[in-house]
Order: structure tokens, then C-alpha cells, then sequence
């Protein structure tokens, strides 16, 4: 990002302000939401939409994620896809078990 | 021999190795996190229905609202300052860095009045499976913040900082690392807080 | 680990020499052969073979392999060192403690090890070393990729690079979970919490006063999956190590190169999904199961093509036997006998009998003792020349070598009998207590024997190492008619840079024998 004119680094903090209000408004929503009369798989199902929504945009733009180079994107993936793996298959061995 | 790339980007990678270093430090954290929220989600299966979300009850949701309003702008900031170094306008970049710090210091202090209000009504990590893991999960959270406001005072203090005068570019470039690291640790909260504090 | 031989050989008697440090009248108390076997395994694969074969091998030898003036980033290098440094300080000293040292095996599976003393020194202690790998595979990622010298393109760089790769890639995204799961266990211990605790335990009679609702299972997953990817960041380097030397001395390119690069990507991915062949006795049902024996089978395809490949590079070749190529050629059948005799464990019907007995104790000893241990050996003979500027002894070299590979097997061979027959690990007596372990207990004393042998058997090494530093046969940049790029630098390489000239890299990392070639080898660094 060396030989950003201040045009462009200008464009950008305009955008840095734009995330931050739909962040700001993201965060009222999701409390909010928390009141809202819905079932609990409903409820964890809504907060973390509005969370993966946050993140992105953490992400995506104050991380630069959005334009950042081809070899970090794959650094990033698969250690997504790693993460998954932690994720998930320790919690098949709770619904997948011997009852004796 | 000097150890290149440092300052200019590599041609067929086009990026700078701390740049590289930061991100695969980042992509460690994620696993690191990611362990404990496995624990979270595989103890909330394992629990009782209902207990974790009857525990959870126990927080304040207000304050943590606050303090999520707060590491957001604490992250604004932070890329204001950064951005104030690529305009080349120190003074502002010092302004941006301060308001960083103290945005820090607001979410520890308002951290602590939660933690203490917890230990005065006889709740400790040992009360129950989800309070051991709020501890847990928020105490290492407050670990990295408070790891980020050393570094962050560094460059800050002039002594962190004089290298700006010689090699400005250099000096953005630490600045854009910490960044990073900073914005991932707003984003652990983005997610921790919900986990914890809504469901 | 000798004085744990003797007990296993010799129960119930005086340890000779070292009494003084054990029990009454020198006769070892049971919880302190639970400590040394604990610690054996905690200083073999964390402050022993990791450190080596990553840390020492890696940070020497890959600047100089991809033309490097430097590590990336050597502070983060020397963090990384001293951080490695205090975790061994730790796990020494706990020894010490009125505690004693941890005693729950190098799993430390709760709720045992929540119970057990010494627990909280071994847990800080990991910390420290994993925080040392983290810093150093982050800082061999970035150099790998960024610092490669002009010309050097992933498809011509030298295998032990890749083996580093790969082997650092694991140790970044595995890692971070077990200081995960050690923070939660410092919490059980120390906050008693309930993160592995489940409800209704009762322990010394009385019920054990926590929440409850843990799970010790987590604790397994949680190791397991670093764990098992662990074992891969052993055996990788080594592989690469050999595959070097391979090379070098056969006089030939290595066969299937793409092949074996691949293979070890493929390795990497998969190790990270096969964690739970360790856990088929936990309860797990056959969906678990099944998947997870199919992991393991799958990644047993890419270790056999890696030595495979290692075992046609030989045909044809014009062989030289010099100490580093013995090491590497025992390498192949040892690592063999290693991996094929995991393939039972890794089959959830086999593994119910076969489970924690010296079945799996000899099947991982042979992957890690005269495999990966061979073939550092081979590395420090091999790359000596280029870090002292002197040759090794040859003769003493192959005093050690030949002892060395008969003892060796002299050890781990018997475990395999006494496993079948189903003696269990971690047994204090070696098993004496048991009818069932009586027709195979004579053994014990028969691997006690060989592995004092061993120990002999590495005296040559100690003196010719030591030796050929000062007095060794002088050796010139290149004394093994190398083609990679380590050698382009003086022995020893400067201090700042490594390099006294530029390096752009021409050709593929192994072009040896090449027919019309000036030479039987042709440098990387040498241009068309």
C-alpha cells in the first residue's frame, strides 16, 4: 500500500467511518435481537449471522482483507478450514456414542 | 548482507515479511481461540439444556454492550492512525494512538467492575461450567489487550517512535502490523460477545 | 531413561549408582517411575527431537539451502530460543520441587492429572515451549517464503525445505489448541474449575467437590489434535534429512521428486484429521470410528510413496557408504518397520487388544528412535562440514553406526512380542505382577541389556564429535559434491549473511549424473 496518493488514503478513511457506524448499529441490533420471543437455536442461529456480519467487515476492510495478497488468502483458508475441523468433529463424538 | 524486504515489498509475493509474520501469527490465535470456543460449544452440548443460557443470565449485558461500542472505536482509531501516517501527519497519528490507548484502558477498568461485581455476589470460574469458561475466554481476551497496549504505548513513547524521522515507512509498516493484531483482538470480542453474553 | 530399564529388568532392587536420588534404600517408589516415564516423553518430543530437528536443523540449514542471508525475522528467532530455554528450565526444575515432577504420563489425560502433584510446573512449562514453536515455525513460514534467493522456485527447492514447510504449518495451526487445552487444565488445577471434570466423581473414597458437567474427553481431543500432527512435525524433518543425503550419495537425482513434495503437502493436510485413532477406546461410536480409521488408512498412502521414492533413488545409483548415507539407508527399513506396525493400532478392531500395550510403544519408538533419530544423526554428519569446517571421523563414525543400529532394535524389537502378548505400558515392575506377561517378561532384562549397550554405543559420537572440531580432516566449501545451494557458502558460513557471493539459482535442486554434464553433479547456484 506504499504509493497510496492522499486522494485514496482520504477514500479509504471515509470508509473506515461508514463501517464504523454499521458496526455501531450491528452491536444495538444484536442486543436487541436477544429480546426478541424467538427459540433458542433461533436466537444462537440470529447472533451469530450478526457477529460473522461484524467480523467481516472487521476483516474485509479495517484488516484490508479484501485486497490483501493472494498467498495471506491462503494462509487464511485453510487455516478456516482447519478451524471447522476443531469445530465439528470433536462434537460428533458426543452425539456418536457407545451407550453401554 | 541485509535481510530484504523489510521496507519493500517482494516482487512475487507482493507483500513485506512482517506483513506475512503478523498473519500467520494471526492464524495461530484463530486455532488458539477456535480450541476454546470447541470447549465452549462441546460443554454447552454436554451440560444440562438450559444451563449455560441460566448462567449466562447471571451477566450485564449493558456493560458489555458499552464495552463493545468501546473496542470498536478503539479500532477506528487505530486505523485512523494509521491512515494520519500515510498523510504524513505525525501529530494526528499521536492523537489517534492516544485515543486508542485509552479506549484500552476503559474496557479493562469497565472489565474489572464486572469481574468484581461477579466475586461479590459469590460467583468465581469454580460456580459452574459456563462461568468457567466466561473467565477463561474474557481473562485471555483482557491478556491480549493488555499485550496490545504495551506495544501500542511503545510506539507511542518517543523512544518507540524516533524511527519515523529516519525511515517513515518503516514506521507505518509497524504501526499497520499492530494494527492487525489489534482489529483481530476487536474480532475475537465481536464474537465473544454474543457467545457469552446473548445465547 | 536407563535407570528406567533397570527397573523394568530388575524390580524391586537397588538402582545402581543413582540410588540416592530414589526412595528408601534406593529402591524406586512407584510414583517416581510414573514421573520419569512422564518426563521421558515430555523431553524427548518437546525439548529433544522438535527443538533439534526444527529448531536446530531448520534454523541452520534452511537460510542456507534457499540462499538466505538470514532467519526473517532473528529477534523473533532469539525470542523464540529463550522462550524455549525457560520452558526447559521449568520442566527440569519440577523435578526438584517438593511436588515432585508430573506423573501422568506426557497425555495427561484428567481427571488423573487434575489429582495428581507436579501437574502445574509440567503445564506452565508447555506453555513456554509452545509459545518457542509458535514464534519459530511463524518465522520459518515467512523466511521460507519471502527470503528464497532469485531463481529458487517452489518446484526447485530441496526437500528438507519443504519437510520444514509443512512441518511448520502444522505446528502453527496445531499448537495454539494444546496451549488452549493447558490453559483450561491450569484452570481445573489451580481455579477448580470443571472443564474436565465430570459430575458424580469421587476420588479417595470421597466425592470430588466441583460444578461438574466437564469432560474428560475434551482433554483428549483437544491433545490429540495437536498430537498427532506433532508426530508428523518429528518424522518430516527427518524424512527430509534423508531424503538430502539420498540424493547426494546415490549420485542421482531423486526419484519422483513432485511426487514426494506433493506427498508431504498431502501428509500435512491429512494429519490433522485422523487425531481420534487414538481415542477408539473412549466409547466412540462407529460412525467416529469409521471415519477415523479411514483417515488413517488414507494417510498411510503418501508416507509409503515418500519411501517408495526413497527406495528407487537407490536402484542404479552409484552408491558411497559413508556414515551419514549408513544412517540414512537404516533410516528406510526402521521408519518402515515403524509405520507398518502403526497399521493395526490405526483399525479400531485391532486396536481394542493392541491398545496401550508395548505394541504401541515399540511401533512409536521405532518411528522416532531409529527413524527420526537416524536421520538427524545422518544431518549432524552431513552438515558438520559446513558448520565447523571440518570432516567427522569416518572410522568412529561407523563404530558408532553399526552398534547403534544392532541395539537399537535390540530395544524395540522385544516390545512388539511383549505387546502381542498384551503387557500394558506404564507398568512400574514391567509387568510382573500380571500372569498373563509371565512367559514374556525374560525380555525385559534382554532390552534393559541392549539399551545400556546403546548408551555405550554412543560413546564413538561423543568423542568424534567433539574431537573433529578441533582436530578433524579439513574440508573445502563443498567436501560431499553437493548440488545445493548451502554448499555455494564457505565452511563455515559468515557470520552476517551467510553468502560472500550473490546467489541466483539456475537449475532443480538434484541434478546429479546429468549425462554431458562438465561434472557428475551440477551446482544450483552454477548457471547454463
Amino acid at each position: 500500500m506504499s504509493d497510496h496518493d492522499t486522494v485514496s488514503i482520504q477514500e479509504h478513511i471515509r470508509v473506515y467511518l461508514t463501517v464504523f457506524g454499521a458496526l455501531a448499529v450491528l452491536t444495538v441490533t444484536t442486543v436487541l435481537a436477544s429480546y426478541l420471543d424467538i427459540s433458542t437455536s433461533e436466537a444462537i442461529f440470529l447472533a451469530l449471522v450478526i457477529a460473522s456480519v461484524k467480523g467481516s467487515l472487521v476483516a474485509g476492510y479495517f484488516m484490508h482483507l479484501i485486497s490483501e495478497k493472494a498467498t495471506i488468502t491462503w494462509i487464511l483458508m485453510m487455516t478456516a478450514l482447519f478451524f471447522f475441523v476443531l469445530m465439528f468433529l470433536p462434537l460428533m463424538s458426543i452425539t456418536d456414542q457407545v451407550n453401554i | 548482507m541485509e535481510i530484504p524486504y523489510i521496507v519493500d515489498e517482494r516482487e512475487d509475493t507482493g507483500l513485506i515479511n512482517s506483513k506475512l509474520g503478523i498473519w500467520i501469527f494471526l492464524a495461530s490465535e484463530v486455532m488458539l481461540f477456535g480450541g476454546l470456543f470447541s470447549a465452549y460449544v462441546f460443554l454447552r452440548m454436554a451440560a444440562p439444556p438450559g444451563d449455560f443460557a441460566h448462567w449466562g443470565a447471571e451477566l450485564n449485558v449493558p456493560l458489555a454492550t458499552l464495552n463493545t461500542l468501546v473496542l470498536i472505536t478503539s479500532s477506528v482509531t487505530m486505523v485512523m492512525s494509521w491512515a494520519s501516517l500515510k498523510l504524513k501527519d505525525f501529530e494526528k497519528y499521536k492523537i489517534y494512538m492516544a485515543l486508542t490507548l485509552l479506549c484500552a484502558a476503559i474496557f479493562l477498568v469497565v472489565k474489572y467492575f464486572e469481574y468484581t461485581a461477579k466475586f461479590h455476589h459469590d460467583i468465581f470460574p469454580s460456580s459452574s461450567t459456563f462461568m468457567a469458561i466466561y473467565f477463561t475466554l474474557t481473562g485471555l481476551h483482557g491478556l491480549h489487550i493488555i499485550g496490545g497496549m504495551i506495544v501500542i504505548t511503545y510506539l507511542w513513547m518517543p523512544f518507540g517512535n524516533k524511527i519515523w524521522h529516519t525511515n517513515p515507512e518503516h514506521f507505518t509498516n509497524r504501526v499497520e502490523v499492530i494494527g492487525l493484531y489489534w482489529h483481530f483482538v476487536d474480532l475475537v470480542w465481536i464474537f465473544l460477545f454474543p457467545v457469552l453474553y446473548l445465547i | 531413561m536407563m535407570v528406567m530399564r533397570w527397573q523394568l529388568a530388575y524390580p524391586e532392587t537397588v538402582i545402581p549408582f543413582l540410588g540416592y536420588l530414589f526412595g528408601e534404600a534406593g529402591i524406586m517408589l512407584p510414583e517416581q517411575y510414573n514421573s520419569l516415564g512422564a518426563m521421558h516423553g515430555t523431553i524427548m518430543i518437546f525439548l529433544g527431537v522438535v527443538p533439534l530437528a526444527v529448531g536446530a536443523f531448520g534454523n541452520y540449514v534452511v537460510p542456507l539451502q534457499i540462499g538466505a542471508p538470514d532467519m526473517a525475522f532473528p529477534k523473533l528467532n532469539a525470542a523464540s530460543y529463550w522462550s524455549y530455554f525457560v520452558g526447559g528450565v521449568i520442566m527440569v526444575a519440577s523435578f526438584f520441587m517438593p511436588e515432585g515432577a508430573a506423573r501422568s504420563g506426557w497425555t495427561s489425560y484428567p481427571p488423573l492429572s487434575i489429582f495428581e502433584s507436579g501437574q502445574t510446573m509440567w503445564l506452565i512449562g508447555m506453555v513456554f515451549l509452545i509459545t518457542s514453536s509458535l514464534l519459530g515455525s511463524m518465522n520459518f513460514i515467512t523466511t521460507i517464503i519471502q527470503l528464497r534467493a532469485p531463481g529458487l522456485t517452489w518446484m526447485r527447492l530441496p526437500i528438507f525445505v519443504w519437510a520444514q514447510f509443512v512441518s511448520s504449518f502444522l505446528l502453527v495451526l496445531a499448537f495454539p489448541p494444546l496451549e488452549a487445552a493447558a490453559i483450561l487444565q491450569l484452570m481445573d488445577r489451580i481455579a477448580s474449575t470443571s472443564f474436565f471434570m465430570p459430575s458424580g466423581l469421587v476420588y479417595a473414597g470421597a466425592p470430588v467437590d466441583v460444578s461438574g458437567y466437564g469432560s474428560p474427553l475434551l482433554w483428549q481431543h483437544l491433545f490429540w489434535f495437536l498430537a498427532h500432527p506433532e508426530v508428523y512435525v518429528l518424522i518430516l524433518p527427518a524424512m527430509g534429512i534423508v531424503g538430502e543425503i539420498l540424493a547426494n550419495n546415490t549420485r542421482k537425482p531423486i526419484w519422483g521428486y513432485k511426487s514426494i513434495v506433493f506427498a508431504l503437502v498431502i501428509l500435512g493436510f491429512l494429519s490433522f484429521i485422523v487425531w481420534a485413532h487414538h481415542m477408539f477406546l473412549t466409547g466412540m461410536g462407529q460412525v467416529m470410528s469409521s471415519f477415523f480409521q479411514t483417515t488413517t488408512m488414507i494417510i498411510s498412502i503418501p508416507s509409503v510413496i515418500i519411501l517408495t521414492a526413497y527406495f528407487m533413488s537407490l536402484w542404479g545409483g552409484s552408491i558411497r557408504f559413508n556414515t551419514p548415507m549408513l544412517f540414512a539407508l537404516a533410516f528406510l527399513p526402521m521408519f518402515g518397520i515403524g509405520g507398518l506396525t502403526g497399521l493395526p493400532l490405526g483399525l479400531a478392531a485391532a486396536d481394542i487388544y493392541l491398545h496401550d500395550t508395548y505394541y504401541v510403544i515399540g511401533h512409536f519408538h521405532y518411528v522416532v528412535a531409529p527413524g527420526t533419530l537416524f536421520a538427524l544423526f545422518a544431518g549432524i554428519y552431513y552438515w558438520f562440514p559446513k558448520i565447523t569446517g571440518r570432516k567427522m571421523n569416518e572410522a568412529l563414525g561407523k563404530l558408532h553406526f553399526w552398534p547403534s543400529l544392532i541395539f537399537m532394535n535390540g530395544v524395540f524389537m522385544p516390545m512388539f512380542i511383549q505387546g502381542l502378548a498384551g503387557v500394558s505400558r506404564r507398568l512400574y515392575d514391567g509387568g510382573e505382577m500380571y500372569a498373563h506377561a509371565s512367559d514374556v517378561l525374560q525380555w525385559n532384562e534382554f532390552m534393559s541389556i541392549s539399551a545400556f549397550c546403546l548408551g555405550a554405543a554412543q560413546i564413538p559420537f561423543i568423542i568424534n564429535f567433539f574431537m573433529s572440531i578441533f582436530v578433524g580432516e579439513k574440508a573445502d566449501r563443498n567436501p560431499w559434491k553437493s548440488t545445493t545451494v548451502e554448499w555455494a557458502a564457505p565452511s563455515p558460513p559468515i557470520g552476517h549473511g551467510n553468502f560472500d557471493t550473490k546467489i541466483i539459482v539456475h537449475r532443480e535442486a538434484y541434478e546429479y549424473g546429468v549425462p554431458d554434464a562438465k561434472n557428475d553433479f551440477t551446482p544450483q547456484t552454477e548457471e547454463t
